[in-house]
């Protein structure tokens, strides 16, 4: 078969829409400028990976030090998390004081009364929320990470001078109407919709949004909602979702009650309805019809802040799990002399470790202007969640009994944390996306290369490590940076066989495709981490690189058993099995087996 | 009683929270990699010239620091809490810890000749070295009236009254102006920088200059013999019952 036709078959483009979700943001043309695609590729991106970004001026980082001192000073002696929690809203006069901060308007230019702070910069204070309260978190996150970021990357000079002096003062709250009750995931097929009045003046937009944080005590809503646009082409009339700034003030604009929820309590999440709303035509944000990108735009953009975030919440979370490890006696001595733990408490450091560098590089690089990042973002956002759940899920085990305990205070760290997996793309979605962006990009490759033939001895010639690298990197990290060059070309290779096998069909091996997804998180952070500690040990500080090789070799480990299972024919048939397993239980409407007392 | 001008001083100080080294040469204590921040009275000074300024009272705050190159942070916070500009009065790395109160009174005394403030304020006394000398002989070397250890300042015709915290009670003073202040810690509730107002600050001015530039010669007079650790505090005991608890408190020379 000639390989073009099998990749015209797998159709890339088509296969992503089905993720259209996380999707559509994805830029339709190779691109060398994300390390992430480059994994795929089979090329290990040096240009993209070192230096590690240093983004922030002697002047910057004074300033960041003294606004986590004015944060640090705010959640110790003004917020109480308990009682956030336990009264499930944040104290009005609280939310005067984080007006009064300066909360709201972190990244929104000076000209319009922000404090203008670079991702990184922002990132660094989010760890503050993370450290203390992930309600509040969200809550500001909600407003100015996506509840407004549309205006700020999208809005027009009137919509943004109209809008976000009010907004970056905390005057007025935003939130982000997406999510409707039968469109999640599927972000496309929302049905809330927008149409234009005879008078060409107004869109009256009709629909209701679930689950909005905010969405109870929000002036400013940006809305996607479907409105027809005529193709210039066809001259058909299809529905396509445009984005739109909607004031409360518009009438038509409801809420629900405010939803009781696992975590995060103090953050406001409602349903919102817009009935008969009739929104000014100069209030569409960004084109009409190209609400979807303006979605995943905001998306996209936000996602950093989640690994800077969480990187306070674990690192607080370690430092609870280690007094008491440090601290406890059981048997002969205290926890911390038994390997058990001490296994734990490294990993948990690790964890860490990885979701930090990887957070940072990707802000760092927003800064620096990177043109490209979304898998980054992606894999930030999904290891960042993961690694948090899985560290406070070890400190409670470590805390023993303790950990169960509401007054000891990690239960609720477990509850908060549980939604970062669901939220702003889930995991699962969000992994697909990884794998599916870099199947279609493998595609393209194998398209433009001819034959299969060509095809793998392209890949072959990368099977083996790649030459030596040019940047001069620590003698110490060898072993780690010849283990990430030998598994990117293996993976690329490994890929590319099973783009070759499945052709169109790979879109419906989502077993396949998570652990394509696992093995490029895997090496991303290996890359992550091999940058950083390389720049510290420039500096003098070579002490990260034991980390960083901790990092690697437990990665590569992992990667090796996931290329082989992705490889293995045993593997697959196993696969089957198991799947099987569910699609009987799915078609039994429950659990497949019966009591074994017999009643 | 409106316009005025006050200069107020801040020390870069060892963080309150920060458990205290004593260097191993016992001739001080270890700063390399320590938390430092403002010296809490300092931050009551600074406080009490904002408020005196939102009430209109006063027209410009000088902040004035005297230390090593980081004590730039100190008056950042300063600015960024409502001071108007800053003077940082620079000496070397490592000389700072040996910058004694009179050297300081005269760098202030100097500033006071350049500046022309109505009023100075500074804290009661730093904590790292807790002399609780300098307002005093700023006062003497300015031959102007002096109000230590502030809990309430009033300003009115032109005159201020204070509170003052004196054993076993509470004195209240009359001064004429221009006069120096030292703030205890019940002057007030400083107020923390918010983050608008840290942008602010950045552009605000910081001018540098040298004991040497104000003439002022900071050589110590005094030196430090040694630096000890305060005694650790003896493990107590339990006793079973009051009469053997006399029994020991009469052997050990308590009763
Ligand atoms: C506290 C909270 C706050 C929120 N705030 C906002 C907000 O401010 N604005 C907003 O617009 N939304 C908000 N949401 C909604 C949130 O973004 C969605 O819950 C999320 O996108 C997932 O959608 P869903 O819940 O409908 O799950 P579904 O999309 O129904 O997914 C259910 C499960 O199926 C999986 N799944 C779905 N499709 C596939 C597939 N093709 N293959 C394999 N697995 C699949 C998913 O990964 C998930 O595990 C919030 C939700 C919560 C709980």
């Amino acid at each position: 078969m000639s390989l073009r036709s099998a990749t015209l078959l797998y159709n890339s483009a088509k296969a992503l829409r089905a993720y259209q979700p996380v999707a559509v943001a994805c830029k339709r043309y190779l691109s060398d400028t994300s390390f992430a695609r480059g994994i795929f590729m089979g090329e290990l991106r040096e240009d993209e990976l070192f230096p590690y970004p240093d983004v922030l001026s002697e002047e910057q980082k004074e300033t960041v030090s003294m606004m986590m001192e004015a944060g640090h000073a705010f959640f110790q002696e003004t917020n109480d998390a308990a009682a956030n929690d336990a009264n499930e809203a944040i104290p009005e006069d609280q939310l005067d004081q984080m007006r009064a901060l300066g909360m709201y308007g972190l990244m929104v230019p000076e000209e319009y009364g922000g404090i203008a702070l670079t991702n990184t910069m922002y990132a660094k204070f989010g760890e503050l929320s993370g450290e203390y309260d992930l309600g509040i978190g969200i809550h500001t996150g909600a407003h100015q990470s996506i509840g407004y970021k549309g205006i700020l990357l999208e809005g027009t000079e009137e919509q943004k001078a109209k809008y976000l002096p009010s907004l970056a003062s905390g005057e007025v709250f935003a939130c982000f109407c997406l999510t409707e009750p039968s469109s999640g995931s599927d972000a496309s097929s929302i049905k809330t919709r927008a149409v234009l009045n005879e008078a060409g003046t107004h869109y009256v937009l009709n629909g209701s949004k679930i689950w909005i944080s905010n969405g109870g005590i929000a002036e400013i809503f940006t809305v996607f909602a479907q409105t027809p646009v005529v193709d210039a082409k066809t001259g058909e009339t299809k529905d396509k979702m445009t984005a739109f700034i909607v004031e409360r003030s518009f009438g038509g604009v409801n809420h629900g009650p405010p939803e009781k929820k696992m975590g995060i309590k103090c953050s406001n999440t409602a349903e919102v309805y817009f009935e008969n709303c009739e929104v000014p035509v100069d209030n569409v944000l960004g084109d009409i019809g190209g609400g979807f990108k303006v979605a995943m735009k905001i998306l996209n953009n936000g996602r950093f802040g989640m690994g800077a975030c969480l990187t306070g919440t674990m690192r607080m979370l370690i430092t609870r799990a280690i007094d008491h490890a440090n601290n406890r006696k059981q048997f002969v001595s205290n926890l911390r002399e038994y390997q058990g733990i001490q296994q734990k408490i490294a990993r948990m450091n690790l964890l860490c470790y990885a979701n930090e560098s990887m957070a940072y590089m990707l802000c760092g690089n927003m800064d620096k202007g990177a043109p490209e990042y979304q898998l980054e973002a992606a894999i930030s956002k999904i290891f960042a969640s993961q690694s948090a759940w899985d560290v406070c899920d070890e400190t409670v085990q470590i805390l023993g009994g303790a950990g169960f305990m509401k007054d000891v205070g990690i239960e609720r760290w477990m509850r908060d944390l549980r939604i970062f997996r669901i939220f702003e793309g889930t995991n699962d979605i969000l992994k697909l996306f990884i794998a599916l962006n870099g199947v279609q990009d493998i595609g393209k490759k194998l398209k433009s290369a001819g034959t299969v033939g060509a095809m793998m001895g392209l890949m072959k010639s990368k099977f083996l490590p790649a030459a030596p690298l040019k940047t001069k990197v620590h003698s110490d990290l060898a072993p780690s940076v010849d283990m990430l060059r030998g598994d990117i070309a293996k993976f690329s290779v490994s890929v590319s066989e099973q783009v070759i096998k499945h052709k169109k069909k790979i879109i419906e091996q989502q077993v396949l495709l998570n652990r394509i997804a696992d093995v490029a998180i895997l090496l991303q952070s290996m890359g992550a981490v091999i940058s950083r500690s390389n720049t510290a040990a420039d500096k003098g500080d070579t002490s990260e690189i034991t980390l960083a090789n901790a990092w690697c070799a437990d990665s590569h480990r992992r990667i090796s058993v996931l290329l082989e299972e992705m490889a293995s024919s045993d593997v697959s048939k196993i696969d089957l099995a198991i799947l099987e397993v569910g699609r009987k239980a799915l078609d039994a409407n429950g659990y497949l087996a019966k009591s074994p007392v017999g009643v | 009683m409106s316009g005025l001008r006050v200069l107020v001083g801040c020390k870069r100080v060892i963080d309150y929270a920060v458990k205290i080294r004593v260097r191993p040469d016992s001739l001080g204590v270890v700063t390399d990699g320590v938390k430092h921040s403002m010296n809490p009275f300092d931050e009551n000074a600074i406080e009490e010239a904002v408020r005196m300024k939102q009430k209109k009272i006063v027209k410009e705050i000088v902040v004035a620091s005297c230390g090593p190159s980081q004590s730039q942070e100190t008056i950042r916070t300063a600015l960024a809490m409502g001071a108007d500009r800053g003077i940082h009065v620079e000496v070397p790395a490592g000389t700072d810890a040996d910058l004694q109160p009179l050297a300081v009174a005269k760098i202030f005394s100097k500033l006071v000749e350049k500046e022309k403030p109505d009023l100075v304020i500074l804290g009661k006394q730093a904590i790292d070295d807790d002399a609780n000398q300098t307002t005093q002989l700023l006062a003497g070397m300015l031959d102007w009236p002096q109000g230590t250890m502030a809990s309430v300042v009033n300003a009115a015709d032109g005159r201020l009254t204070i509170t003052r915290e004196i054993d076993g009670g509470l004195e209240d003073i009359s001064v004429s102006l221009p006069a120096v202040i030292s703030a205890d810690l019940r002057l007030n509730e400083p107020r923390y920088a918010t983050l608008p107002n840290i942008m602010k600050a950045k552009k605000k001015k910081i001018e540098k200059m040298t004991p040497e530039n104000l003439g002022v010669d900071i050589t110590p007079r005094l030196k430090i013999l040694n630096v000890v650790d305060p005694p650790v505090r003896q493990a107590g005991e339990k006793v079973p019952d009051v009469s053997t608890l006399m029994e020991k408190l009469k052997e050990k020379g308590h009763l």
